[in-house]
């Protein structure tokens, strides 16, 4: 029964199984009982010494489930309190409004990056991520930058007469990667504008949304909707995860083969860690020293991105989670269990995940400064460090598999 | 040193899972007939390492970003290459002058701004909706007669294609709209279909009339993953694959296009493209920047406007090549290195039975199951892999329906070239939709397999005559590619 629900899991995300499939179902599941009968006899006959605690291995899944709830929790939490920051700004623009949106923003990205440790697994982010926080963005896509005054979907008055959420969410990556309209990063770009300063931040002034300024109107709507969007769809995905549902992702995912559930959650850190964090969040902007390659670019909000992913992937690691209500998640993590097969390997591994957070701690802000200059140069060094880094970790999480005994590609 | 990104995408949990279906497999294929079914036949095995699609290159992620992951045995001095190419593969080019350098020169004439534009997450794009025009697939045009490569000659002011966008101050060629009608069609066992057949209209011509005799082919942008696979397979395996087929003598003829390499400055075998008309990933990513996004190259220097279009000539350029040859090498190797991802679901049974169906229907004689790459100099990584593209990247005659009657170099109007099969489970996930064939007719695969003709014709019997059973089993294999 384990292994039939596994294939859903890991294959078709949180759609329906093929239908094509469905007539062999009970079939399938009289031949899976009978042959894990075969398997139990088998094992049991076996030796008990190599074979690491099946509890143990439920109960890492069990807390990492807690975990990423907590933390979706969390992300919905300040989300929503983003909204009511802008709710409040545009029912009263003020330069103090639009101040307290920009903190409210910046204490959002901080759930919200933890919560990528369960990234690239195909689980409930997955089919939202690219509404929730697409970047790069083609700023121009959405509103006026330096020299194109009338550039963007929001002076866009004869093309889209209305601003509204079909027709943002219609515009989202269509014909192009960085035509972004939705999800965290139009809605930084909304809030603080071009960075056009070396040293600080973009800084549109908030009477952008008072009528002093063109189509200001329309552009307090775009930020009205946009920011309603993400607190839905991180509801969506909060939904998935949370706990005592007898239908969602959280209850399918408790229930498979735990040697899958531990193949997925390593698959979504080791993901994480390699090319997303160490390829294209510090490669790329490393490589091209173009700012607009760096996640907040808009905020100079990126140091802290990097290490909240860090930290996010260390709570899986290590099981634990603090929420923002600051009640403590405490429970088995990959790291017990890595310690109860090969304790030498575990101590190599998180000493390298809390190597990763150091790492992203010692790259100077603001990001686009720190990527500029020659490689000598001592931002050039610690993100070349950081890369090393989270890479070394990418790689070891995929060496915990096989310490695990998690078979790869049969 | 090796492929240290994304080793971790071994991980992906169907260990024991695949056991358990060959058991059952075997089971089921030993005694108990519930696949109730008129085929009288023996399923096949898995084959060992079948679901590694790309050979060792081959990534494990099913999510929207399948299509996008390095090769997994990428060596460490290649990401930089890959991941600064990635950057400019979504990059949205602007007009120039521009604030920076390195990203302007869109145009003066484009169909999109971005690589991205049309290959969305490194798929595919599909045909615009109705009354909407043509945005993430193109038309290519041109007129009778060959020019002297043997290319095809184009419209003396339109060019080799039509762009719908251009740059402030500039006129764009054309809108091109696409309507439908359908054709119902029906099954052995009486259940009904219906194919949509695509009509072309063009309006608000720019610069006046097309010639009287133009040609037209509409094209939409294929997935890209596994090219670099592609270009290593050795032009005598291809000439191989042709030889193979007229043996059999089943009426499969394929053949190899023979088209002009601009770098190395002579004809040689096509590889890319819907008529094979590009021989290397070079000559396809370069043909696409100046033809697609308006961006000079140093192997393609010539704006995409014809001396007809007096006004194109007069825009400012973003430079001479607007895009620099570092850029288009990383862009290039981007393109050359991107991971096929691997199969799903390949030991279940009915997939297995799916795929015995395909073999004997015979969609193997030009949709090959597997080949071996050849060596590979600059990215050993590509080298002597065992790789799974379904594709004999032949021409083949695909019969009157499916014809643009347009030729390019060797290819005539009914010739297409077999496209790679791998991935195509996992477009609906990476791009939503399910449209295929050159011109998104297709609205899934069913559709594509009963639109193939000419030599495809017996195996498209074959599938329109089995049981709707078989046919879903045929179809589920297909899903695992």
């Amino acid at each position: 029964m384990q292994q039939i629900e596994q294939k859903p899991l890991s294959e078709k995300g949180l759609q329906n199984p093929n239908p094509v499939l469905q007539p062999l179902a009970f079939v399938a599941l009289v031949l899976i009982f009978a042959s894990t009968a075969i398997h139990a006899k088998a094992s049991g006959s076996e030796v008990t010494g190599a074979v690491e605690p099946p509890a143990l291995k439920r109960a890492v899944v069990a807390n990492y489930a807690a975990i990423m709830a907590a933390t979706y929790e969390d992300s919905v939490a300040a989300a929503t309190k983003l909204k009511s920051a802008v709710d409040d700004f545009l029912a009263n623009p003020s330069e103090a409004g639009l101040v307290n949106a920009r903190k409210a923003w910046v204490a959002a990205r901080v759930p919200y990056s933890q919560s990528e440790a369960a990234r690239f697994c195909d689980g409930p982010i997955d089919q939202l991520e690219g509404k929730i926080n697409s970047w790069p963005i083609d700023e121009q896509y959405i509103d006026y930058v330096a020299d194109s005054p009338d550039a963007g979907i929001i002076n866009a008055t004869s093309s889209y007469p209305v601003i509204s959420r079909e027709l943002i969410l219609s515009l989202n990556e269509k014909e192009g990667k960085k035509n972004i309209s939705t999800g965290f990063h139009a809605i930084e770009f909304l809030l603080w504008g071009q960075d056009r300063s070396t040293n600080a931040p973009g800084d549109r002034s908030w009477r952008d949304y008072t009528n002093a300024a063109r189509n200001s109107e329309r552009r307090r709507q775009f930020l009205r909707i946009v920011t309603e969007l993400l607190v839905e769809h991180l509801k969506s995905v909060e939904a998935e995860w949370a706990d005592g549902k007898a239908d969602n992702y959280r209850s399918r995912f408790v229930a498979i083969d735990p040697d899958a559930a531990l193949a997925n959650i390593l698959k979504g850190i080791g993901a994480l860690s390699g090319p997303e964090v160490a390829g294209e969040r510090l490669t790329t902007p490393y490589e091209t020293k173009a700012q607009e390659e760096e996640q907040d670019c808009f905020s100079d909000n990126t140091c802290n991105d990097l290490i909240d992913d860090a930290r996010g992937l260390a709570n899986v690691y290590f099981g634990r989670y603090k929420t923002d209500p600051g009640r403590k998640i405490q429970g088995a993590g990959l790291h017990d269990l890595l310690m109860r097969i090969n304790p030498e390997f575990a101590a190599k591994l998180s000493t390298e995940v809390e190597a990763a957070v150091a790492r992203a701690k010692e790259i100077p802000p603001p990001f686009d400064q720190a990527i500029l200059g020659p490689n000598s140069a001592s931002g050039r060094i610690a993100i070349k460090k950081a890369i090393k880094t989270f890479q070394a970790q990418s790689d070891l999480v995929a060496e915990a598999a096989t310490v695990l005994s998690i078979k790869l590609n049969l | 040193v090796i492929g240290m990104f994304i080793r971790f995408l071994d991980l992906v949990p169907h260990g024991r899972l695949s056991r358990l279906h060959a058991l059952m497999g075997a089971i089921l294929v030993g005694g108990t007939s519930i696949f109730a079914s008129h085929t009288n036949c023996t399923v096949l095995a898995p084959d060992p390492s079948e679901e590694l699609s790309g050979g060792e290159t081959t990534v494990f992620d099913t999510s929207p970003k399948a299509f996008g992951y390095p090769a997994k045995n990428l060596h460490d001095e290649h990401r930089s290459a890959f991941f600064v190419g990635h950057s400019f593969f979504n990059e949205n080019w602007v007009v120039a002058p521009g604030s920076t350098a390195a990203r302007d020169g869109l145009g003066p004439l484009f169909n999109a701004r971005s690589c991205s534009g049309c290959h969305l997450r490194d798929g595919r794009s599909r045909p615009p909706d109705a009354d909407q025009p043509m945005v993430s697939m193109l038309m290519r045009i041109s007129i009778p007669g060959k020019g002297p490569q043997n290319e095809p000659l184009p419209d003396p002011v339109y060019g080799g294609q039509i762009q719908g966008q251009a740059v402030p101050g500039v006129p764009p060629e054309a809108d091109v709209f696409v309507e439908y009608d359908e054709r119902a069609g029906q099954f052995a066992d009486g259940e009904k279909f219906s194919l949509r057949r695509p009509h072309y209209l063009l309006k608000h011509l720019g610069y006046g009339p097309l010639s009287k005799d133009v040609m037209m082919s509409p094209r939409v942008a294929p997935a890209i993953m596994g090219l670099g696979l592609l270009e290593v397979v050795p032009e005598e395996t291809l000439r191989g694959f042709a030889d193979a087929q007229k043996r059999e003598g089943r009426g499969v003829n394929g053949r190899p296009n023979l088209v002009w390499d601009k770098s190395a400055g002579k004809v040689t075998v096509g590889r890319y493209g819907w008529k094979a008309e590009q021989p290397s990933v070079l000559q396809q990513t370069a043909g696409a920047f100046v033809g697609d996004i308006g961006i000079t190259s140093s192997l393609m220097p010539d704006e995409n406007h014809t001396a007809a279009q007096v006004i194109c000539a007069k825009q400012p350029s973003g430079g001479h090549p607007e895009v620099s040859d570092k850029i288009l090498h990383d862009v290039v190797t981007y393109s050359r290195t991107l991971a096929v991802p691997a199969r799903r679901n390949w030991t279940d049974p009915i997939v297995l039975k799916g795929k015995t169906l395909f073999v004997q229907a015979n969609c193997v004689t030009c949709h090959l199951p597997k080949m071996q790459t050849g060596d590979c100099a600059d990215l050993p990584e590509l080298s002597r892999q065992t790789i799974r593209p379904y594709t004999d990247l032949l021409l083949h005659d695909m019969g009157e329906d499916l014809s643009d009657n347009r030729p390019v170099f060797e290819a005539r109007g009914r010739d297409w070239r077999t496209p790679p099969l791998w991935g195509v489970g996992l477009i609906e996930k990476v791009n939503g939709h399910t449209c295929f064939l050159h011109d998104g007719r297709a609205r899934n695969l069913a559709e594509a397999i009963l639109w193939h003709g000419g030599e495809a014709q017996s195996a498209r019997e074959k599938f329109r005559t089995m049981p709707r059973i078989d046919r879903e089993a045929l179809l589920a294999f297909l899903q695992s590619l």
